[in-house]
Formats: C-alpha cells, structure tokens, sequence
C-alpha cells in the first residue's frame, strides 16, 4: 500500500474535516429553520468522497453525485460559502439557491451534477465518458451512488453501454446496506454485487469506504487498470450510514436497524480512523485541532456570510429557465 | 425535396457544420435508416457520430445529456414517440431543469427526434405525438415540423439550439414533397407559427399532420366561397401566438385542429390563450378537434372515428357559420393506403 506524505495526508484530513464539520454545523444550527432544505448527511461516508476526489482529481476527471453530495461538494469546491449560502437559498450559493441541498453543484470545480432521483445521474456520467472518448480526451468521469441504484433499470443500461462502448467511467457505489429505510436483504434478488457484475467488460474492485487513505489507494489501482484495459470501472466501497436518511437525526430507535455497540460505531467512523492514521505518521494531536480549528473558524464566517446575504431577487423566478428569457 | 430527405439533409449539414454533433439511437444505422431519414451519415461521418445502440431509452437520453453537458450536440432518435417515453425520466427530471437548477452554469443543447406513427394497424403504442405533454414542461422546446422548409430549417435551427430540442416527425409527412430552401436562417423563434392560407372566414390552426388535412378542407370550402385561413403551429413550446391571435382578430371564428388529445391537451392551451386575447372580436366559441379521448385502436374504421380529419373540419366549420351540410361524396380526401402499404 502506498502511503502519502504528511503533508498530503494532512491536506486529505483537511477535507475531510471540512465535510464533518460542515454536517455537524448544519445540525447545530437546523432547528432554527434556516436552512429550508432536505439534507442528506453524509456522516460516515466521508472518506469515499474526499479519498476517490483526491486519488482522481488531478486526471481531470468530472464528477456526478447524488442528494447525499455534501461531502463530495466540499471536496471539489472546498468552498463552505457557496455551500451554506445554497442551503441558506441565498443567491450567493453555489445554484444561486435554486438547487439546495439536494443538487449542490460546481461544474467550474468538476462536480458536474447531483440529482435527487435515485440512479439519474449515472447515464449522464456515461454521457459525459462517452464525451471524452468522442474528443480522445483522457479525462475521466466519475458518478456516485447508492446500493439501491442497483436496483434501476437505468444502472444496467448505462452500465451495459459503458462497457459496450468501454467508456472511461468509474462507477462508485456508496453501499451502506440501505435504501432510506429498506435493508439490502429486503429488496436484492441477487447475493452477490462482484458475481452478478461478472460478466461485465470492467474492471471491478471492492472495499471498505471508512479509511480515506485505504479509498485513495483503491482508486487509484482501479483506475490505472481502467487505463490499462480502456474499460469502465466498478468500485465498491461500504460504509456505515450514522444518521437517518434525511434529517439530522440518529434513528436507531426507529426499528429497521439495531444501534451498534459505541467500539464499533467507532471503528466505522473514518474521521477517527484518519485520525489515528495521522497519529501514525507522527502528526501531533494539537497539530490536528488546530487544524480543525481554523476550519471551523471557515465555516462559522460561511454561515454567517450567508445569513447575510440576499435571497434570489424576484426575476429570478424565470432566469434560466431557457438560455433566452421568455415574457 | 421530400421531407424524408429535408430531414436527412439538414443532420449532414449540420455535422458537416459542426463537428460536435453527432446522431444516435436504435437502428440509426440499420439498412432501413429510420425511414430514409439517417442514410449515408455513417458512410460520411464513420461510426462515432451516427451508431446504433443497445436497447436503453432511459440511459440514452441520460447519455445524451451527459454528452451535451460536456459541448457535444447529440441528436437521439426514436422511431416511434411512444419509445421516447422510456427516456422521459431524463427528460423531465433532469434534462428539462438541470439549466435551471445548476443557477444557470449547465445546458443541454440536444435534440431528440421521435416519429409520430399512423395507419396499418399501428394501435395505442405506435401513434402518439403528445407534443401538449413536452410544451407543459417548462426547459423544454417542443417542435412539429409540417413541411420539408420546416423539416430542414428547424432541424438545423434546432440543433444549433442552446436548449434542449423534442422534434416530432409525423410519418405520413415523410413522403410530402415540397420545395426546400437551403440558406433560410436556420432560427426557431422565427418560425413559431406560419399562415398556410389566408381566408376570411374561420382560422384553422392546425398542428403537424392536421395542417394538411385542413389545407384540403380549405380546397373543399373554397369552391364553394368559403374561404379558410389556416394557420400552422411549428413550435409548440414556447409558444409564440402573436400570428394566431392576429388572425383570429380578423376573421372573428376559430378551430383548433390539434393532432393530439383534445383533453387537457394542448389544444386547450391554445383555445384559452386565444379566447383571452380575442375575447371580444370572437363572433363565437374556439372550437377543438383532435383524437378521441381513447387509446389509438389498431383497426382502421375506428381509426377514422379516433382521428381528426378534413371532413371533421367541414363539418364543423358549417356548423359555426349555420351553413346546411355539403356533399363531400365526389371529394377525394387523404387515405393512406394511395401511399403507405406499411408495415411501419
């Protein structure tokens, strides 16, 4: 396994930091009604969107995510404002508020599109490596998603067709066993994601998601056979989803899933987990705070920024609708 | 040139033009060619910019936007409307308001050609235009080429569209002939609506197939001194009525004659917005034709009840300016079976 540098590696925490605080921020503050938007967080998830963003950005590659895109929003952007202003509706957010929470989007980053329609974006990232190929750009297209998206018609036809046509795409499924509130075992007819993909022309791979530094090294081995064999590739990566599927809320009292034992919610939490990577490398722990520190001093100024900021101005309403305005 | 052939010239110059545009979808590349209308782009282009595709409507339409996102200009074929429907998922969720949600920072500049078929039994599944369901999303453009001028101008018009593009092709136009300039300006705003012919007495507008079917109502009337002026919507959303409403203030009486459903149909659109506007030179109500309010049947005596034609338009016409009925039973009006023997 390859590891990063110090430097690297605390550049990754960063980003990482920056997505759990951020979802932390918007839990502290949620009960006040400001943020007018379903949000999807992303707390345990956050090493699969800043370790396969960090391990591909610099192949140029496009990304599209789903409404659970907190963290791969503030990985590509790393930019807390535009984030809170578009949770706040502000016109200063990244869709000038139009979107919120559920279709944060930065395509001058990379982060091409996220969708709120379950397995919507995937034929588009197909569309988006079918573009490279077109150009004999070497730009890469990477879209996210859930286990449930396997469940989609439009999962198999766009996969077919990326394999079909061996498109650079890398498929990513976020698996954490649940479909809102539906575990996998109530809604899969097939046991085995690696076997029922085994026919496939792509290179497929399959792991945890909770270390980021494991994730880097997994993407980018993948995406080097990509290379090797000019076809798509699958990765799989688990995680463990600690809050409710929309909300802000822990739900284990909820019934469909039993709360695990702290050790073991520990033991799936990758900001720990990165922590304690860190504390490897011989990173000190005030080093670390204070690191985290200034990131929360980030934020803090986002969201107030943003409370600040104005509301989208009435003409806004019929704005880009078509690219020229109707009466 | 024949519309077949306006269409298919206007895809060459237009990927001769541009480089990015390139055509896909079921049997684009087949030996039929989707009726004569993709032939020879393979031949010219090679098999990067016109190929044949697995059956997955949905992904396509995905596929295409992903691909408009990035500056290409997809055009995605379906041979029948009713297939394009798998892909209306995309279309609605995400390639109608991706430019709108994205605050302006994403388009899709892509066309999806479908063909509306009729006739030889095609049935519930093979015969739907349903251009009034596109018009009602907001984001999209919806276009109903009527003659091979319009096939060839608004296909490269929309092509060169920064939004994205549903053009419906009706089947039975494919044969029509007519003459085709080539350097009109290749704009859908100029082109909204046409009048076909001008009268005094009622305005037709008319959509798609419907436009002949009321030019030879327009013939029949004609000789008896009624005279018709029959109006073509090209471009259904946005709508652009200014033609219509200039018409309908001059000869006081109108009949939309839709080639859809008529319920919460797109016809119904037009009467309202041409009731208010005309509110008081209308002499009397807006009248509508269009389908039966029933699937397409597949056997052809009641395909004549289900479709609205040239003698509904006669009928009803003599009927709002209280003339005694003609007899239509020397007339020759338009039966498929001079010029379609199907199967498709």
């Amino acid at each position: 396994m390859k590891n990063p540098s110090t430097e690297e590696a605390l550049r990754v925490y960063e980003k990482l930091s920056l997505a759990r605080l951020c979802e932390e921020k918007i839990r502290e503050i949620y009960h006040l009604n400001e943020l007018k938007t379903p949000v999807h967080l992303g707390v345990g998830a956050e090493a699969i969107g800043v370790g396969i963003h960090h391990a591909t950005v610099s192949e140029g590659a496009k990304y599209f995510g789903t409404y659970r895109n907190h963290t791969i929003f503030l990985a590509a952007t790393r930019n807390p404002h535009a984030f809170f202003a578009e949770l706040f509706g502000k016109v200063t957010g990244s869709c000038k508020g139009k979107g919120g929470s559920m279709h944060l989007m930065s395509p001058e980053d990379g982060l091409v599109a996220t969708s709120a329609v379950v397995a919507t974006t995937i034929p588009v990232a197909v569309g988006c490596a079918l573009a490279q190929q077109y150009r004999n750009s070497q730009a890469l297209a990477v879209v996210f998603f859930g286990d449930g998206a396997m469940e989609e018609g439009v999962f198999w036809e766009s996969l077919n067709f990326a394999c079909l046509k061996r498109l650079p795409v890398l498929f990513v499924c976020e698996d954490n066993q649940l479909a809102i509130h539906s575990p996998i075992g109530n809604r899969q007819g097939f046991r085995s994601v690696e076997n029922s993909l085994g026919s496939f022309d792509l290179a497929y791979s399959s792991g945890e998601g909770r270390d980021v530094f494991d994730v880097m090294n997994q993407t980018t081995t993948i995406v080097d056979r990509m290379r090797r064999d000019k076809q798509p590739g699958f990765l799989h990566l688990s995680y463990f989803r600690f809050l409710e599927h929309v909300g802000i809320g822990e739900d284990f009292t909820a019934g469909y899933r039993k709360k695990p034992l702290a050790k073991e919610l520990d033991a799936w939490d990758p900001i720990l987990i990165a922590r304690e990577r860190l504390s490897r490398m011989g990173v000190q722990s005030n080093e670390v705070e204070a690191l985290e520190g200034k990131i929360r001093q980030n934020i803090n100024s986002a969201v107030e920024q943003s409370r600040r900021d104005p509301f989208p101005p009435p003409e806004e309403l019929m704005a880009d609708v078509l690219a020229r305005k109707m009466p | 040139m024949t519309f077949r052939d306006a269409i298919n010239l206007a895809l060459a110059d237009e990927m001769e033009a541009d480089p990015s545009v390139f055509v896909f979808g079921l049997d684009v590349d087949d030996h039929k060619r989707i009726f004569g209308s993709t032939r020879g782009l393979v031949e010219k282009f090679g098999p990067s910019r016109c190929f044949g595709t697995p059956l997955c409507e949905e992904a396509l339409t995905g596929i295409a936007l992903g691909a408009a996102v990035e500056g290409l200009k997809p055009v995605l074929v379906h041979i029948r409307t009713d297939f394009l429907l798998l892909g209306t998922n995309q279309i609605i969720n995400m390639i109608s308001c991706l430019r709108y949600l994205s605050g302006g920072k994403l388009a899709a500049p892509l066309v999806i050609r479908a063909v509306i078929g009729r006739g030889w039994g095609q049935a519930a599944q093979h015969s739907k235009s349903l251009h009034g369901m596109f018009a009602h999303i907001p984001g999209l453009k919806v276009v109903l080429p009527g003659r091979p001028q319009d096939a060839y101008t608004l296909l490269r018009g929309a092509i060169q569209d920064p939004d994205p593009v549903i053009f419906l092709e009706h089947r039975w136009l494919y044969d029509v002939d007519g003459p085709v300039e080539k350097d009109r300006p290749a704009s859908l705003a100029l082109n909204g609506s046409e009048v076909l012919q001008e009268g005094d007495a009622i305005t037709i507008v008319t959509t798609s197939w419907m436009s002949v079917e009321a030019l030879k109502a327009a013939e029949v009337l004609g000789r008896s001194g009624v005279h018709l002026e029959v109006v073509a919507v090209k471009v259904a959303a946005p709508l652009e009525v200014e033609r219509i409403v200039a018409s309908v203030r001059k000869t006081g009486r109108c009949i939309v004659a839709d080639y859809d459903w008529t319920f919460c149909g797109f016809s119904s659109e037009l009467a309202a917005q041409i009731s208010e506007a005309c509110f008081h030179e209308l002499k009397s109500p807006v009248r509508r034709l269009g389908f039966a309010h029933a699937p397409c049947p597949g056997t052809r005596p009641l395909e004549n009840l289900f479709y609205p034609s040239a003698v509904q338009i006669i009928r009803e016409t003599e009927k709002i300016l209280g003339l005694s009925a003609m007899d239509l039973s020397g007339e020759s009006f338009y039966t498929y079976e001079e010029n379609f023997r199907g199967p498709f």
